[in-house]
């Protein structure tokens, strides 16, 4: 060593300060809380389903940290709002990464929101879990090392069950697709033709719409025209309204077997009275006041009077199940470290959540935590969403 | 002959919801040749005030409908004197930004106080629709080109046949020589944009019974319907109209025998193809100015 050092006592003593002020740190982060990020529309078409999310997580949360947390420290919920916008979606998610330091993101509502992320978490080796957005390809995701995981249902597996029903339940032996313009229904349009081909059965066609269309009537003449005896619809509250109205309209009463997007909102309201013909799937609802989930829901959110006032009560299982199977991972990896993190959700088993009680929910060839068992259809009936008399 | 019939009736009534909406751009572009581009959200808030006022307020429609128009008549004066007149006097063509920018605001404003979920206008006409050759159409589907062709004519006799027409169009020939003459520029202009605003607010309040009110209802009825006054060259109400229907023709007659996927695809190329053999649009007399 010469005499002539690189660095100046100030230096020095400015980087031996900063090594024992982070040496300190760790002591002191115990009563730190692990905060877990969440993406979602939380204004919107949407909102409904985003506040349910925020329902489902929040109640996690009281039962975790009532528990004593996770590592001994409580969990808080850091939350963005995406407007349904990737773009604004991947910000957010960037911005919870990398300056909230958030141990885990979930959410992601929307699919192509989800998959605007999907990159970016596999990168940051940053788990991500989605309790909603149903999109095949975000958990196929193809990435070696595969942080996303997904307690919700799967576009491929609603695909199947819903063309089951539409052929098994209603005898449609020629159903036609209405889907939405975006992502969403394309991931749709490839598992409804692929459930269609697996019997052997032809379609009457694929028709798109967009989410501000008023009018569909020239879509759904075509499937008309087309000899559909049956639909399949996949769209968000809003605009699956529009299709309801557009079908009284030309007075055509064909059996509707759709993705679970009426769910999202006040669907009889926007739709009518013919609102109720629509059957749609559910991952979860509510169909006793007693239940003890509804009843702590009801403590915390005073709004909450009836068992109208909760849907989608599909929202708020699944998010309360991604959580706390997020706690159990964090518990049993020891850290908050993204890998370690990873690594323990494929170790999970006895979770006891709303939905079921969660042995293996995830492996590496398969990060999604419900399948067809767990699907329940459902019709709107006054406002609530209720279960299919079998 | 169903697909023909379900083209016809879907375009037309399609068209005259544009048509309503592209008349507010022809009224402020013939007074003074500026527009609000705020005008889809003005679409927003006639039915956003409708629906307060009626389900909310619980008023009778006779009083509220009146009521949320004089607020959207109200609403476009301001736009006028915040967003529009400050740049306009200073030469400046920015009131085109400010206006957007106002129409972003107001949006968000309604997210925020009216609530961020899509909520139902209900009508009577609207709970049954008249079944015609294997296709149906809702009373209230007819009564929009009832009223949009009703204003036009209006408008186009206000224009050609009373004091205060003249007046307006004096103003847009000569604004200092008008004001010379006696006519209150101001005034008219102020004036032309509360009228623009309301023609919208009526077209909200019409359209929202068979859609749904909610804060983003206006943002591609704004987009279109400047595409129509466009089309149908700004200078006359009756042209903006025709050109109204057309586009609501094509748009249905291209989703009913092409598929939706090549909507937006042929309309907006047949839009462009127009404008480059006839710049001033199709029914326009003057050459388009930038607006």
């Amino acid at each position: 060593m010469t005499a002539r050092l690189p660095f100046t006592r100030r230096a020095v003593l400015a980087a031996v300060t900063s090594v024992l002020l982070s040496a300190g740190l760790p002591a002191q982060a115990q009563d730190d809380p692990i905060k877990i990020g969440l993406v979602a529309a939380l204004s919107g078409q949407s909102a409904k389903s985003g506040e349910s999310i925020t329902r489902g997580i929040t109640m996690a949360l009281d039962k975790i940290n009532g528990e004593g947390g996770v590592l001994g420290r409580p969990l808080e919920l850091v939350s963005r709002d995406d407007e349904s916008n990737p773009g604004k979606g991947l910000v957010a998610a960037r911005e919870l990464v990398q300056r909230e330091k958030v141990a885990a993101l979930i959410g992601g509502l929307d699919t192509p929101v989800s998959l605007a992320i999907v990159p970016f978490v596999n990168g940051a080796k940053m788990p991500f879990l989605g309790p909603w957005a149903a999109g095949t390809p975000i958990t196929q995701n193809g990435a070696e090392e595969n942080y996303v995981f997904r307690v919700s249902a799967v576009d491929e597996i609603v695909d199947e069950a819903i063309a089951e029903y539409l052929v098994a339940e209603r005898g449609v032996s020629k159903p036609g697709m209405i889907l939405i313009n975006n992502p969403w229904g394309e991931s749709n349009e490839k598992g409804l033709t692929k459930a269609l081909e697996a019997r052997g059965m032809e379609h009457a066609g694929i028709e798109k719409f967009e989410s501000n269309d008023v009018d569909v009537v020239p879509q759904l003449t075509r499937l008309k025209e087309n000899g559909a005896d049956g639909l399949f619809l996949v769209a968000n509250v809003a605009p699956s309204a529009q299709v309801v109205k557009s079908l009284d309209r030309m007075g055509w009463d064909v059996p509707i077997a759709s993705h679970w997007g009426p769910a999202g909102g006040r669907f009889t309201e926007l739709a009518g009275p013919s609102g109720e013909k629509v059957h749609f799937i559910q991952t979860f609802i509510f169909t006793d006041p007693a239940h003890p989930l509804f009843m702590k829901l009801q403590e915390s959110f005073p709004e909450i009077e009836t068992l109208a006032d909760v849907t989608p009560a599909t929202g708020i299982a699944n998010a309360y199940d991604s959580t706390l199977l997020l706690a159990a991972a964090i518990e049993a990896a020891g850290s908050t470290d993204g890998p370690a993190i990873r690594e323990a959700m494929y170790g999970l088993s006895g979770v006891e959540g709303v939905i079921k009680t969660y042995d293996t929910p995830f492996t590496p060839d398969n990060q999604d935590a419900l399948g067809p068992d767990d699907y329940v259809f459902t019709h709107f009936v006054e406002g609530e969403i209720i279960p299919l008399a079998k | 002959m169903t697909l023909l019939i379900a083209a016809l009736v879907s375009g037309l009534g399609l068209g005259a919801m544009y048509g309503l909406v592209a008349l507010g751009f022809q009224i402020t572009y013939s007074v003074c040749g500026r527009v609000n581009f705020a005008q889809g959200s003005m679409v927003m808030l006639g039915a956003v005030l409708g629906y307060v006022l009626t389900v909310r307020a619980g008023l009778p429609v006779i009083v509220a409908y009146p009521l949320a128009l004089i607020g959207c008549g109200l609403m476009g004066v301001v736009v006028e004197a915040l967003l529009v007149r400050p740049f306009a006097n200073r030469g400046s063509d920015a009131w085109l930004m400010a206006t957007v920018a106002g129409g972003i605001l107001l949006d968000n404003a309604v997210l925020f106080t009216f609530g961020n979920e899509p909520r139902s206008l209900s009508s009577p006409l609207v709970e049954t629709s008249w079944q015609i050759l294997g296709t149906g159409v809702y009373p209230q589907q007819l009564l929009i080109p009832v009223v949009a062709i009703g204003a036009a004519l209006a408008l186009q006799l206000l224009f050609r046949r009373t004091r205060q027409g003249r007046a307006l169009l004096a103003v847009v020939q000569n604004p200092q020589a008008a004001r010379l003459m006696g006519i209150n520029t101001g005034l008219m202009i102020s004036g032309s944009f509360a009228l623009s605003a309301m023609l919208a607010g009526a077209a909200g309040l019409l359209i929202a019974p068979l859609f749904s009110v909610h804060s983003d209802m206006g943002t591609l009825f704004g987009i279109k319907a400047f595409a129509v006054a466009i089309l149908g060259g700004m200078t006359s109400a009756w042209g903006v109209m025709l050109a109204g229907f057309l586009y609501g023709l094509v748009e249905a007659f291209v989703t009913t025998y092409l598929g939706s996927s090549y909507t937006y695809i042929v309309v907006f190329a047949l839009l462009i193809a127009v404008l480059a053999i006839k710049p001033s649009g199709l029914f326009g007399t003057a050459a388009l100015r930038k607006v």
